[in-house]
């Protein structure tokens, strides 16, 4: 989708403002969004390409004013409720409704570093060779799909080089509609900063973006 | 004041961290305590395994990982090779694998190139080696300037890099993570692999710093 989330090229934000001796939370409800969605996943009725698109999906004006977190929290109770683990009445009463059997959670304490330190590999064999070789050019498509996607705007319609083949992956596009995992070679693509942002660009170099072959057509 | 900075400030201020006399909860804490409350309620989460999730973030990860990583590959050439190779294994050699690392390519500065990792479209970061992202990294000017003005984006930092250093700036947009492996400081020779490891600082395992003496390392 074209959405506020899709931020590279940007003005308007001013200075990047790091922080010294950041905690690692700013407070502790940032935590518990964190360990819920991390918990809250372990129902397996979503995935992470979902949880991207909950997360942009929100109106604009709502994620711009939300810190990373507040992000977080609202794409894990749009979630929920879609995909029908806590209703909008429980969650505005703070109650399960009357005669609701209590579950059991499907993540216990113990299992949780052995759960991280597993994490979720997106790595899939595929049937079909590659199209596309490192060294090769290629041009992005010009596309504006309303689902989700990983192709960013400012890299649409432009030409770059194949510089590494980084294997089959899991294809957000399908995978975050829940249309199945649909694996695609999975490439870093380079464009010279000059075919992104034109003669007149800030600096000398490229930019590498991983991108999935249907993103890419022959230049 | 900026955007991100303006909101990251409100989020303080509600949660009452900013000035240690304003102990009232935000409405967001509020908000997610309910939450809780709601979901080991209906059996959905069992808060032994929210704080497991926590600790692990808080003890288990962090930029200490990665500091090893570079520092092994500054001091044995057969690793580095590897680590260049299929940075996955290598990394995983020494322990340092699962959630948000699952598929690692190490990217290496030299005189001529620096590299700068990014994620325009959401906030992908190698967790695994560097734990959970700073805010600066995670905020909307990060992400809109990284890619259209590295240079800028870096001096940000206090980071001029000469007119001749090529930048290559990398958008995070699949599941494959970068680690910038920054240049050995002059005046390290004869320092252990240890002592080494305290010259990397997360910053500049991201690409927004450069390894330094004395520098401000990873902790």
């Amino acid at each position: 989708m074209n959405g506020i989330h899709d931020m590279g090229g940007m003005h308007g934000f001013g200075p990047v403002e790091p922080e010294a001796d950041e905690p690692l939370f700013h407070a502790p409800w940032e935590s518990r969004v964190l360990a819920m969605t991390l918990a809250m996943a372990g129902w397996g009725r979503w995935n992470i390409d979902a949880s991207r698109f909950a997360r942009e999906s929100a109106p604009p004006e709502l994620y711009l004013r939300s810190t990373y977190y507040e992000r977080w929290l609202e794409g894990l109770c749009k979630l929920m409720v879609e995909r029908g683990l806590l209703t909008e009445e429980e969650l505005a009463k703070g109650h399960p409704a009357p005669g609701t059997e209590k579950a059991t959670p499907p993540v216990a304490a113990e299992r949780v570093p052995a759960i991280l330190r597993s994490g979720g590999p997106t790595e899939r064999s595929l049937e079909a060779q590659p199209r596309y070789r490192i060294g090769e050019q290629v041009r992005t498509r010009n596309i504006h799909p309303e689902g989700h996607t990983r192709l960013p705007r400012y890299a649409r319609g432009k030409t770059g080089e194949i510089a590494m083949l980084h294997g089959g992956h899991v294809f957000p596009d399908s995978n975050a509609h829940f249309a199945g995992e649909a694996p695609q070679p999975l490439y870093s693509v380079s464009f010279d900063a000059k075919e992104l942002w034109g003669p007149e660009a800030a600096f000398d170099g490229a930019v590498h973006i991983d991108l999935w072959e249907s993103y890419l057509e022959p230049a | 004041m900026t955007a991100d900075s303006e909101k990251q400030e409100r989020a303080d201020h509600e949660s009452g961290h900013d000035h240690g006399h304003q102990h009232v909860p935000s409405d967001t804490a509020l908000r997610v305590k309910a939450l809780e409350s709601l979901l080991v309620e209906k059996g959905l989460v069992d808060p032994a395994a929210l704080d497991a999730f926590i600790d692990y973030y808080e003890h288990e990860v962090g930029p200490r990982n990665g500091a090893k990583v570079v520092a092994r590959a500054w001091t044995d050439p057969e690793f580095r090779a590897w680590l260049m190779k299929d940075a996955t294994a290598a990394v995983a050699s020494l322990g340092y694998m699962g959630r948000q690392g699952e598929h690692l390519v190490a990217v290496e500065n030299t005189p001529q190139t620096h590299n700068l990792v990014v994620c325009t479209l959401c906030s992908c970061y190698p967790w695994s080696v560097l734990g959970l992202p700073p805010v600066w990294y995670k905020s909307d000017a990060y992400r809109a300037k990284a890619v259209i003005d590295p240079r800028g984006t870096l001096r940000d930092f206090g980071l001029e890099l000469g007119p001749e250093v090529e930048i290559k700036v990398w958008d995070s947009t699949a599941e494959i993570r970068y680690l910038v492996i920054p240049e050995r400081p002059a005046g390290s020779e004869g320092l252990s692999e240890e002592a080494l490891a305290d010259l990397v600082s997360r910053d500049a395992m991201i690409g927004t710093a450069k390894a330094a003496l004395g520098g401000d390392a990873a902790s």
